[in-house]
């Protein structure tokens, strides 16, 4: 099967590595470790596995490696680039915002909401992180060959009343079935346009130091209330998934803020990852205090059981603005105006340093890094 | 959260940490070792070591179950998975372990179904589900978690079930520590115990640490607070010249362990002759074994797996970064043949190992909150 030694793979490598180790040392080796250790994080990313795993559809870094690598290098162009929630285009002289995101979640109704109104809910919410009025939405399903009629009639129903409350109709469509066993249930994607009529030009690349990082609510209630509804760990908790528009919340927030750097909604990955995205596309450092960071009893108490990090967990009606800090308090104020912003809350603030590096100070009053995940967060054993 | 903040409180851990800044002697260093993994977890989420004197260390230890297996095992495992018919089910962290030829998740990605479970329980389940499948839990860990691989091949034989069976992996914890304080170039000056694994043993099989190797050891809980007293009853004793074994963990740990778990463990398992420790080698009666009388229950016996040795290599310095001799970058191949992405050690497979640790966080300036508070 393998050699009895080294693995093929890794043997010239390890010569490599004991040939500069016998020529650096014992000078300055810490440094230069250090060093390459900056570059090997500065490099472009690659995917090194053959297959894909569920680690790359989990948000972090596998995820990142496999846009940057396949997608970013097939797809290149200026507008693809800054991999924003919803590329910014012109035309005719009109600024569009434009987006697509597909749901694959199980179970496909869930306390607080379900494919349905999630699929509405997250292009909505891409297209408002551009700073977009979203107007209109595309809906395309793939269904599995015997999925009951009457739940794809429910989640169709759900869409619709998702649509009404954010004010976008759903224009076109797609219809597939596959046969049974090829998927599971019922697949949707949801495409997206909006137009940005004010002059705002929202990044994460805009943050500064000094800047003022804020999340619009409580965290990480969609992603544990998917835990547990899978009824696989037996925990019961009265917690359900945030899934909303935040097309109305950001409104406000941009009338009340001009000074609003970037905007995201904190889904896959959580909000740790949105930080990392941050202080990564900025070149800046970014410090968050974990007593600040408004996480509901419910979700804390099942993260702390089942062994994950609420920071890394997904939200689905949830934002991080980035604000200059003369904004920071009109901006928290428009928030808290808002029924979904109510418990919005100041988390931080952008650092010159170290850049790329996102700190957290603990509620223990110690300082940890709070990087991102190769893949989904796992459950340690003990 | 109740139970829980109270032993998160930073002003109880800032007088805390004036204490044991007060104990050290100037000039002397402290290297002390945290046995388990969890434990290195704890210090990591909250911070733990901001709180620390520069004088004081701490050596991230050999307790972390899933960093210890060796590529030989995972890919035994995955071997086992391949086989038609066979659901394998282990805990989430084994995921992605590296074998030789990847990880479980990317078994999985080949068309093996293998799946996490949160207790070996739910594998019994899912072997009730899947009657015409072979349902094989990988159990790795040490004595925390073998009390419940045993209770599971307790009731898979009550229920005189078929179709289940243990790719047994459990460690032992105390030949671990011998293999450590054996070596001659060890720089220890105590040990914090396994809370999690005393439960179970009790705190009289440590006593030999201090009695025969005169290091002071002190069973602790996993909250940071309790690590933070833990490290300051090691100082104390070590500026007073003691070494004896301490329980800081008394809510839960008792002298004598948890018999019936004890009892559990000796019907169904019994200690191999030898074990191979990713990062340590070859262990003499280190780990666990099913029993005879439940071979129908033992994945080993039921399966041909290839049991082919797939040595660490040569240039992996890990065993040196456990016993506190090397800083991870000190070791050959840290930084340049291994890292993160393409783990060679046992110190840089797992997040919380001493080498993955120091690859993501080492750059950082930290923030000695100790210092601050004191001045």
């Amino acid at each position: 099967m393998t050699a009895p030694h080294d693995t093929p793979a890794s043997s010239g490598r390890i010569e490599d590595a004991l040939r500069e180790h016998a020529e650096e040392w014992p000078y300055a080796r810490e440094e230069r470790v250090l060093a390459r250790i900056d570059r090997a994080r500065q490099a472009r990313p690659r995917v090194r596995e053959a297959r894909i795993t569920m680690s790359h559809g989990a948000g972090g870094k596998a995820t990142q490696s496999l846009v940057e690598a396949i997608f970013l290098d097939a797809f290149r162009n200026p507008l693809l680039e800054p991999l924003e929630d919803a590329a910014r285009l012109a035309v005719n002289g009109v600024r569009l915002a434009m987006t697509t995101d597909s749901y694959v979640v199980r179970p496909l109704f869930f306390p607080g909401g379900d494919i349905g109104d999630l699929a509405v809910n997250g292009t909505v919410n891409d297209l408002s992180m551009a700073g977009a009025v979203p107007l209109y939405l595309s809906a395309g399903f793939i269904l599995e060959e015997g999925f009951p009629v009457s739940d794809l009639a429910r989640i169709a129903a759900s869409m619709q009343a998702a649509a009404s409350r954010a004010g976008v109709q759903v224009v076109a469509g797609d219809t597939k079935v596959v046969e049974k066993g090829k998927a599971d249930g019922c697949y949707v994607t949801t495409a997206g346009l909006g137009v940005i009529s004010r002059d705002t030009d929202l990044g994460v690349a805009q943050a500064r130091p000094g800047d003022v990082i804020l999340v619009s609510g409580p965290i990480g209630d969609h992603g544990v209330t998917i835990m547990l509804a899978r009824g696989e760990l037996d925990i019961e908790a009265d917690i359900c998934s945030d899934t909303a528009p935040l097309n109305g919340l950001v409104a406000g927030l941009l009338t009340a803020a001009p000074g609003v750097r970037a905007l995201r909604d904190a889904t896959r990955g959580g909000v740790a990852t949105i930080l990392n995205e941050i202080a990564a596309a900025a070149r800046v450092g970014v410090m968050v205090a974990e007593d600040d960071i408004p996480v509901r009893a419910q979700v804390r108490g099942a993260s702390e059981l089942l062994g994950v990090d609420p920071m890394y967990v997904a939200c689905e009606g949830r934002l991080v603005a980035v604000v200059s800090p003369g904004d920071a308090a009109p901006a928290l104020a428009a928030l808290r105006a808002h029924p979904l912003g109510a418990e919005a809350a100041i988390i931080g603030t952008v650092t010159t340093g170290p850049p790329g590096i996102v700190q957290l100070t603990t509620a223990f009053g110690g300082t940890r890094i709070i990087d991102l995940l190769v893949g989904d967060p796992l459950p340690r054993i003990c | 959260m109740k139970f829980v903040d109270e032993f998160r409180d930073s002003g109880k851990a800032r007088a805390l940490a004036v204490r044991i800044a007060a104990l050290c002697e100037p000039g002397r260093q402290y290297k002390l070792m945290e046995v388990c993994g969890g434990h290195t977890h704890t210090i990591y989420k909250h911070g733990l070591q901001d709180y620390l004197p520069e004088q004081v260390t701490l050596v991230h230890g050999p307790g972390c179950p899933v960093c210890v297996i060796p590529m030989g095992r995972v890919d035994d495992a995955m071997a086992i998975a391949s086989q038609p018919g066979v659901i394998l089910t282990s805990f989430g962290d084994m995921m992605r372990v590296p074998g030789s030829d990847g990880s479980f998740f990317d078994a999985k990605a080949r068309g093996s179904d293998i799946r996490m479970v949160y207790s070996p329980l739910d594998a019994l389940k899912i072997a009730r589900q899947n009657p015409d499948k072979h349902v094989v839990f990988m159990a790795i860990g040490f004595e925390t978690t073998a009390p419940s691989t045993a209770m599971t091949v307790l009731r898979a034989a009550a229920e005189g079930l078929p179709n289940f069976s243990v790719f047994c992996n459990h460690v032992t914890i105390i030949p671990a520590i011998k293999a450590i304080l054996d070596s001659p170039d060890l720089r220890l000056d105590g040990f914090i115990g396994p809370g999690h694994v005393s439960v179970v043993i009790g705190c009289r099989p440590y006593e030999f640490i201090a009695r025969d190797h005169g290091k002071p050891v002190v069973v602790a809980g996993f909250e940071p607070l309790d690590i933070l007293q833990s490290i300051y009853l090691l100082m104390l004793q070590l500026s007073r010249g003691q070494a004896v074994i301490e329980n800081q963990y008394s809510r839960v740990v008792s002298l004598d362990g948890n018999p019936a778990a004890l009892r559990a463990i000796g019907q169904t398992m019994e200690l191999r002759p030898y074990f191979e420790w990713r990062g340590l080698g070859f262990i003499s009666y280190s780990a666990l074994k099913v029993r005879d009388a439940y071979a129908r229950f033992d994945a080993e016996a039921l399966f041909s797996v290839p049991g082919i040795r797939v040595a660490d290599p040569t240039a992996c310095q890990c065993g040196e970064v456990l016993k506190g001799v090397l800083k991870p970058w000190e070791c050959k191949v840290f930084g340049t043949a291994c890292t993160p992405e393409t783990p060679i050690g046992t110190c840089m497979v797992s997040p919380e190992g001493a080498c993955a640790a120091y690859y993501n966080y080492g750059r950082l300036t930290r923030r000695r909150v100790s210092e601050a508070s004191a001045r």
